[in-house]
This record gives C-alpha cells, sequence and structure tokens, in this order.
C-alpha cells in the first residue's frame, strides 16, 4: 500500500491540486458539452452516452480530490493539532498547510457536484 | 518561488526565526553614518527630478492618486448620466453624448479606479508590510505607473473631442465594429486599455515575485500578513484573465483597422467569440477588484476587534477558493445569447458555489469581530457598512446566478442595481476605509474623524437612496443605456429619487476629498501605529524613503504585538542589511516556504528609463489609433531602444564580489541565476500570461471549427509542407539552444556563440517557412474567418520568434562584451525559458494549422 501513496513533498504546489481539479473538471464538462451540442444533434438520447460518461468523469475526480485531501490530512498531522498553527516552526507552517489544502479539498468537491448536477437534470441541449 | 522548501539548512546567525538580533558587535558600528549612507542610496530626488523616482512609496502614491482622480472623473460622468435621466423626456444631453458618458463610466471604473487603485495599495504597502526595502522590480513598477497615467489620460481626455467609446464599457460586436457608429472611440478603448493592461501583468509579475521571495526572514507562509495572501491570489488571477482580452482586442482591432472578420457573421466570423473572451477576461475582473478590497477588511478588523484574525486558514481558503472559482462564472453575462442550457446550467451552477468562499470571508470577519472588542473607528464604519453593502449585491447576485431569473432581468436596471451594490459594497468602501486607516503612512497626519463620519453616512445614505430604486426600476422594465424615457410607465419618480441619491453620495466623495486635500502643516504629527496594529507596516516611517531601517526576522502573524523589542531593534539596526557600504540599493530575498535567507538582491534605482519606455510604448498604441503607421514603427523602433538600453545598464551586473555580509554573522550570494533567481521567475510568470494569451487565440480556431460545418468553407490551407518544416526549425532552434546553455555552462565560449547564432538561424528561417505557408496558398484574410484566424496564429508566432531573437542577439552581445559565463549565466537562462514556451508555441501553431484542417 505504502507504494501506491506519495511521500510527503515541500512545496506551496500542493495547496492548489484540489480547485485546479475542479477547474479540470469544469472545462471537460463544459468543452464536451458544447462540442456534442455544437456537432451533434443534441437530442436526449444522442446526449445519454456522454452524460454516463461525463458522470463517470466526475466520479473519477471526486476520487482525485478525495485523495489529495486524504494527503492534505496527513500532512495536517490526521487533525491531531489544532488551528491556528502561527508558531514560527517548520512544523506548524507544515500543519497550516495542510489543514489549509484540507479546507480547498472540501470545497473543490462540493463545487465538483455542484457543477455536475446539470448532468443529472438536463437531458439535452435545449438551445 | 524556487521549488519551494529544497532549503533546508537552519538560518545562519539566527538560533531560531525569532534569533536574537546583534548586540554588541566589532568594530563599534557607526549609526550615524549608517543611516547617512541608507539615506543617500535611497534618496528621492528633488526639483523636476522627484518624478524620475522608482521608490515603491512614491510609486505607490502616484499610482493612487491618478487613480483616484480618474475615479473622481468617472463620477462626474455618472452624475451627468443621473441628470440626464432624473426626469422624462429629457434633454440635457444628446442621445451620442449620454452614450460616450456612459460607456467611459464603466470603462474607467473598472480600468482607470479599480484595478489600478489595487496595484497602488500594493506596491505602497507590500514591502514594508513583509519588511522588505523594496520589491524585486522598482523600475518596472514606474514603468507600469507612467503607462498607465499616459493610457488612462488618452481614453478619458477622448470625450472632450467628441471621440470617446460609446458602445458600452464591454464593447459588444456588431456594434462597436460598426465605423459609421463607434467611430475612433472604439479604438482609444481599445488601444488605450491594451496599454494598461501591459501595466496590469507587469504589476502581477512584480507582486508573485514580491510576497514570494521578498518576505522578512522568519516570515514563514503561516505567517504572511493576509494582505499578501490575498494579493498574491490576485496576481495569479490577473495571469489568466488578462490575456483572453488582449488576445480578442487583438482580433477586434485587426477587425477594425484591416477588416479581417473575426466577429462579422456574414464572413464566417461569430460576435459570441468577443463576448467569451471579453468575460472569461470580465468576470475574474471582478474577484481582481474585490479581493484586495477584502484583504484591506482583513487587515482593518484584527486592529480593530485587538486580537488575530479568527480562522486565518479558512480566509487562505476563501480566497484561493474565488480565485479559482470565479474563472467558471463567466457565461453567466450570456444567459440570454442563446446557448445550450446544459451549458448555461454549469455556469450557474458555479456562480451559485462561489457564494461558499465569500460567505466564509464574511463570517470570519464576524467572529474576529464577536471575539474581540470592537473600536467603532471611521475605518470600520465604511468597512462594515461595505460589507453590507456588498451582501445585499451578493444575494442579488445568486438571484440573477439563477438562468431563468436572469432571462427577466438581463440588461435591466435591476442588473445596474446589483453591480453597483457589488462593487461600491465591495470595493469602493472598503478602500475608503483603507484610506482612512494607512493615511498617516503617506505623511504622518491623520485624517479627520468628524469629516470621515460625515462622509460616511452621506455616502451610505446617498449610496442605497441611489440605488435600492433601481432594483425595482429594472423589475418595472427599464433598460440599461437608455438616454431618456416616456413619462407614464412607472419610471419616473424612481429614476428621480436615484438622481437625487446619486448627488447625496457625490457629497460624501466630496467631503473624502476636502479631507485628504485640506492642509494639514498646523496639524500635529500622530504618534506612530496610531491604531495601535500588528503587522509590520505600521513600523514605515513616512519620513525615510529606505523603507526599513534593518530587516527584521519575524516570527509571528502580528510581530508587532508578540516581539516587543522589534522596533526597537530595527530603529538600531540591529537586523538584517543596516548598512549601504556599496552605495547600491539592496533588499534581502528569501525561500518560499520558510522564508530563510538566499540572496541579497541589488534593485534598480532613480531613472529616467521607465519613463522614457512608457512614454514610447504610450507614442506606439496612440500612433496606431489615428493609422500614422512611419509615426508607429518610429515609436516601436525607440520603445525597442529604451528597453535593450534599460536592460542592458540596469540587469544583470557583474558584482564587486561574490558573497557580502548582511549583518548577525551571515553572508549571502549577490549574483543568482535560474530558477533560484527573481529575474528567472518574473520571466516565467510573464510567460505563462503570454501563454494565455495565446491559448485564447487558439481557442478561437476551433470555436470557428464547432460553429461551422466547414470552418475553412472552401478555402485553401497553409498546406502541409512549409508548416512542418517549420515545426522542424523551430524544434531544432530549441534544441540548440539548450545545447548553447550547456556549452556556457562549460564556460566554452566560442562555442556558445557558434551555437547561439545557429539556433538564431534555425529560428529565422523557421519563422520565414511559418509565413510561407498560409502565403504561398495565397490565403486572404479578408475574406473568410478561415484565413483570418491562420494569419493571426502565425502572426502570434512570428512576433514572439522576432522577440526570441532580439533575446539571443543581447545574450550575444553579453557574451562579445565579456558579461556572460558559467558563472554569470542569468541572461542565457532566462533566454532559454522563453525558448521553452516559444517551441511549445510553433509546434502547437504549426501542426494545428496544417493537420486538423484534414483530421476534422
Amino acid at each position: 500500500m505504502r507504494s501506491f501513496i506519495p511521500r510527503e513533498i515541500e512545496t506551496l504546489w500542493t495547496l492548489f491540486t484540489a480547485p485546479v481539479v475542479w477547474a479540470f473538471h469544469f472545462v471537460v464538462c463544459y468543452v464536451v458539452m458544447a462540442i456534442a451540442c455544437a456537432k451533434g444533434s443534441g437530442s436526449i438520447e444522442g446526449l445519454m452516452g456522454l452524460r454516463l460518461f461525463l458522470g463517470g468523469f466526475t466520479l473519477f475526480c471526486l476520487l482525485l480530490i478525495v485523495g489529495s485531501a486524504y494527503l492534505a490530512w496527513r500532512q495536517w498531522g490526521f487533525g491531531t493539532d489544532t488551528p491556528p498553527h502561527d508558531a514560527p516552526t517548520r512544523q506548524e507552517r507544515q500543519l497550516f498547510q495542510g489543514f489549509a489544502t484540507l479546507l480547498l479539498s472540501g470545497l473543490s468537491f462540493i463545487s465538483v457536484v455542484f457543477v455536475a448536477l446539470p448532468l443529472l437534470f438536463i437531458p439535452a441541449c435545449m438551445p | 518561488m524556487t521549488r519551494p522548501g529544497t532549503r533546508t539548512e537552519t538560518m545562519p546567525g539566527a538560533a531560531s526565526a525569532g534569533g536574537q538580533p546583534m548586540e554588541g558587535q566589532d568594530p563599534p558600528r557607526d549609526l550615524k553614518a549608517e543611516e547617512a549612507r541608507l539615506r543617500k542610496v535611497w534618496n528621492t530626488p528633488g526639483g523636476w527630478r522627484y518624478w524620475t523616482s522608482v521608490n515603491n512609496s512614491e510609486i505607490g502614491l502616484w499610482y493612487g492618486a491618478t487613480a483616484f482622480i480618474f475615479m473622481l472623473f468617472a463620477g462626474l460622468l455618472a452624475l451627468v448620466v443621473r441628470a440626464q435621466l432624473a426626469v422624462p423626456q429629457n434633454d440635457l444631453i444628446s442621445a451620442d453624448l449620454f452614450n460616450q458618458a456612459f460607456t467611459l463610466h464603466g470603462t474607467v471604473m473598472m480600468f482607470l479606479f479599480a484595478v489600478p487603485i489595487f496595484e497602488a495599495v500594493a506596491i505602497f504597502l507590500l514591502p514594508p508590510m513583509l519588511g522588505a526595502r523594496e520589491l524585486p522590480f522598482p523600475r518596472l513598477s514606474a514603468f507600469g505607473f507612467w503607462s498607465f497615467a499616459i493610457g488612462g489620460v488618452f481614453v478619458c481626455g477622448s470625450i472632450f473631442f467628441k471621440a470617446a467609446p460609446n458602445a458600452g464599457w464591454f464593447m459588444y460586436a456588431p456594434l462597436a465594429t460598426d465605423k459609421d457608429y463607434a467611430g475612433i472611440g472604439a479604438d482609444v478603448w481599445l488601444l488605450g486599455l491594451s496599454f494598461i493592461e501591459v501595466a496590469s501583468i507587469a504589476a502581477a509579475v512584480e507582486l508573485i515575485v514580491g510576497i514570494m521571495k521578498c518576505r522578512a526572514p522568519g516570515m514563514r507562509i503561516n505567517m504572511m500578513p493576509l494582505f499578501a495572501w490575498y494579493l498574491l491570489i490576485v496576481a495569479g488571477m490577473i495571469l489568466f484573465a488578462f490575456p483572453p482580452l488582449i488576445a480578442g482586442d487583438i482580433l477586434f482591432e485587426m477587425e477594425r483597422m484591416f477588416d479581417w472578420p473575426f466577429f462579422d457573421a456574414a464572413r464566417g466570423g461569430d460576435p459570441l467569440l468577443w463576448q467569451h473572451l471579453f468575460w472569461i477576461f470580465g468576470h475574474p475582473e471582478v474577484y481582481i477588484i474585490f479581493l484586495p478590497a477584502i484583504a484591506l477588511m482583513a487587515m482593518i478588523v484584527p486592529t480593530f476587534s485587538q486580537r488575530p484574525i479568527v480562522g486565518y486558514s479558512w480566509i487562505v481558503l476563501a480566497a484561493v477558493g474565488t480565485g479559482f472559482l470565479s474563472f467558471g462564472l463567466w457565461v453567466h453575462h450570456m444567459f440570454a445569447t442563446g446557448l445550450p442550457q446544459i451549458s448555461l446550467a454549469f455556469f450557474s451552477a458555479a456562480s451559485t458555489a462561489v457564494a461558499i468562499p465569500t460567505g466564509v470571508q464574511i463570517f470570519v470577519f464576524m467572529a474576529t469581530m464577536l471575539a474581540g472588542r470592537v473600536i467603532f473607528s471611521v475605518p470600520m464604519l465604511f468597512g462594515t457598512g461595505g460589507v453590507a453593502i456588498f451582501i445585499i449585491g451578493g444575494l442579488t447576485g445568486v438571484m440573477v446566478a439563477l438562468a431563468p431569473f436572469d432571462w427577466q432581468a438581463h440588461d435591466t436596471y435591476f442588473i445596474v442595481a446589483h453591480l453597483h451594490y457589488v462593487l461600491i459594497g465591495g470595493m469602493l468602501f472598503p478602500v475608503v476605509a483603507g484610506i482612512y486607516y494607512y493615511f498617516p503612512l503617506v505623511d504622518g497626519k491623520a485624517l479627520s474623524d468628524r469629516l470621515g463620519k460625515i462622509a460616511f453616512w452621506l455616502m451610505f445614505t446617498g449610496f442605497n437612496v441611489a440605488f435600492f430604486p433601481m432594483h425595482l426600476t429594472g423589475l418595472r422594465g427599464m433598460p440599461r443605456r437608455v438616454f431618456t424615457y416616456p413619462a407614464d410607465i412607472g419610471w419616473d419618480w424612481l429614476n428621480l429619487i436615484s438622481t437625487i441619491g446619486a448627488f447625496v453620495f457625490a457629497a460624501g466623495v466630496g467631503v473624502v476629498v476636502i479631507d485628504i486635500l485640506r492642509p494639514k502643516k498646523r496639524q500635529p504629527d500622530v504618534k506612530p501605529n496610531l491604531w495601535n496594529a500588528g503587522t509590520l507596516e505600521w513600523l514605515a516611517e513616512p519620513k525615510e524613503s529606505w523603507g526599513v531601517r534593518s530587516i527584521p526576522i519575524i516570527s509571528s502573524r502580528y510581530p508587532l504585538w508578540d516581539q516587543p523589542d522589534l522596533a526597537e531593534g530595527i530603529k538600531q539596526g540591529r537586523y538584517y542589511l543596516p548598512d549601504a557600504k556599496e552605495g547600491l540599493r539592496e533588499t534581502l530575498v528569501t525561500s518560499v516556504l520558510d522564508a530563510k535567507p538566499i540572496q541579497v538582491l541589488r534593485v534598480g534605482g532613480t531613472s529616467m528609463v521607465t519613463i522614457a519606455a512608457a512614454i514610447l510604448l504610450g507614442g506606439v498604441f496612440i500612433a496606431m489609433t489615428f493609422h500614422l503607421w512611419t509615426l508607429t514603427i518610429l515609436f516601436g523602433l525607440g520603445t525597442l531602444i529604451a528597453i535593450l538600453y534599460w536592460l542592458w545598464t540596469g540587469t544583470g551586473a557583474i558584482p564587486e564580489a561574490k558573497e557580502k555580509d548582511v549583518g548577525l554573522g551571515l553572508s549571502l550570494p549577490i549574483y543568482v541565476s535560474g530558477p533560484a533567481s527573481v529575474g528567472w521567475w518574473a520571466m516565467f510568470i510573464t510567460m505563462v500570461g503570454d501563454g494565455t494569451a495565446y491559448g485564447s487565440l487558439l481557442f478561437g480556431y476551433f470555436f470557428y471549427w464547432t460553429i461551422h460545418d466547414d470552418f475553412t468553407a472552401g478555402l485553401a490551407g497553409p498546406g502541409l509542407v512549409w508548416p512542418l518544416a517549420g515545426s522542424a526549425l523551430f524544434l531544432a532552434s530549441w534544441v540548440l539552444m539548450l545545447m548553447a546553455r550547456q556549452a556556457n555552462e562549460r564556460d566554452r565560449t566560442s562555442l556558445t556563440r557558434m551555437l547561439l547564432s545557429a539556433s538564431m538561424l534555425a529560428t529565422l528561417i523557421g519563422a520565414l517557412a511559418a509565413f510561407l505557408g498560409p502565403h504561398r496558398y495565397g490565403m486572404d484574410p479578408t475574406v473568410h474567418v478561415y484565413p483570418a484566424i491562420v494569419w493571426v496564429l502565425v502572426g502570434w508566432l512570428m512576433v514572439h520568434a522576432a522577440a526570441g531573437l532580439i533575446m539571443q542577439g543581447f545574450c550575444l552581445a553579453r557574451s562579445f562584451a565579456g558579461r556572460m559565463s558559467a558563472a554569470y549565466d542569468m541572461d542565457i537562462r532566462n533566454v532559454t525559458l522563453f525558448w521553452h514556451f516559444l517551441t511549445v508555441t510553433a509546434l502547437t501553431t504549426l501542426p494545428v494549422i496544417a493537420l486538423f484542417p484534414l483530421a476534422r
């Protein structure tokens, strides 16, 4: 199992993992549907397959975000310490990063679900 | 922003991040002499040369004052608009002047006030807040300011010649591409603002590098002032938001000047592409405006609650979250354009999701106020009053985020009310709060409490009286941007109330202006740190221009509250860089995550070249507006020479020693190159913005593919041979460039020069091949949008190849001047970085235009 989980790394970039997944999910949903509606018939039958595909893609993205949340939780020391994490030490700085990343994962998770909802409720392009 | 955290050594000279400042040192220091040297180095010149200063406190002040003046001008235009609408069938001004007035009002408020004022505040405040002497590129800030001032005067001045833009601040095609309706005003808008967008991107580079790399030692990422967190996110947003507009401006101006039909439906174009590009910029723009204002609140609220902010990490969540989500909202400005409803729904969903991080910030402020003991001063009045207004705007925002409601309210006064509630509550009020809060840092005097309170109540009441009725006028069907209306349809008394409110509001703004301008000579200076704030900027000495006497070691989020001896230690020069022995302006560069000192950075000082470059570049844009091509080319050459002179004399200086003693027993390198250097990051950040603009153009190519059955309209493409040959040549030039860099690393000077020259040759022929594709197949960009978009992509590539050639030539010249070697390789490494981006551009553009028409 250990080999699957990336080692902890020291960088600011990990903070943005979950929002980047959100952005990627958003763009893919929009572009796929925009092209399908512009180039295809836009009918209910025509879109069914794509909606299922994007539904699967949504689950995949949610999994990525959960993964990022797990790493963040680990960086946060599995919640053994509580904020504000304002002490001038390397460890507190890491805990802060972990906590902020965890929060962002939560927001991204909700936002991905939000953006995926139209796939559930709107069956056709309906120009 | 070097790969963060790769350095793990402890901070030399300091036992911990809260290390002890030096006490007794030998030989004994002459503090007076140190101060005299520092003062001389950082001196702001007198007389007319005052304007050549590049010091952050002057630039920030000029920037802010200029933006504020533009705001007053745009405010007067709004009063003209409101006066015209006061009564039905009014003939105070003509329809055309009305159109110019509201267009210029919106344009100036957004581009010349809301965005620049935050750049101003950031340039003014960030160095003292982060404990730095300066931002890393002071001359770039100065260049940005002068560009902004020139472009702004040009755009504003146009209305006095009846030549102002008149098609609304978002310049929709085909209205704005119609030369009979939108005359030269549209060109003024496009070119004047492109110039200002350059200034914004310059500011973004400055802010990102400054915040990431110039914090005081010990100011780890978890201890950064929240203002810096917000500004970091905002600067990142600028990089992705402004370039699509620049791309849109290019397409738009090509259509207006040379009749390339990007937005002309008759020749395959589509006005909707402009709307997409504009709003991909325009919606993040709202948050680019809002976040810095709320960042001021994040500084003001803890001070007046006299306690640390509750939920620091939650603010970071909100800033980053808003930054991302705001890019998923642009189509909510286009709900009424007939896009498929499933597309609208994605944007509707994201638009409601963004309410979450926005709400979090407001709850954090409330929690901080509840947990502390709130002092209701003038800044707090403006701050909380602004937030209250903003919340109403936010709630109507959730309403219009729902497509069915938006179809009813679209383009009515309901939207006018909504956007003013958001922008005035979310931006103007907090900015005024910031002015009242930070004014003592300008010259040691405070603004009047009494006048402040009068101003607040006038503005708060006036605002609500003016804008609340607009919700109702909108719901009663009044469209925005009409210059008059009939009497008997129930809009008249609501409009009259709005006009009265607008003048009350303006009176409040007038009181603020009086308070700022009234002479304060006889008023005593306020005590330092007037409000008992906790953050570093309150140590700034308005009468000194060195920024900070010595660069401290920070061990708290609120150092002035938690580090009692800090102020005294800084003043007595007991920390880093207390002297300027070499007579050069210096500041510290620290690591991204833990703020460990890694370099002494020498920054540019007072100079004419920034003004010259800005004036010449302004000349390019202005000459282009009037189609004066010879003058355009001359100004362009002048700009190039000015910038080359600037780079040659002002960057990459070879220091007198490898390292320098910065105090506290620490020696740091002076010359640093590659990813550890600020210059490399500036290039990287600029190219990310540039790449975004390129991506927007490429998006245009595929956009046209989606809207047509055959987007080539049966016209000839650029063929296969030339584009593919071009790709190979660009690839070769990249490989040669990498080899040149490697040869330089081994100090093989003549091989480096040969490889550089070979790479130049490959680039030149590659660019020629790229040109020959569409040229040989006779692609005429005025016939149809397909040849036009191919030409734009090829043109973009060629311009970048030309820029690359100049950079390579610069490296060669440096080499022949004996200023480039393995040890001093900043130039060639930065140019190689540019080459990575150029190669990606070439290897996407050329294969796409060659192969995609076959593959589709």
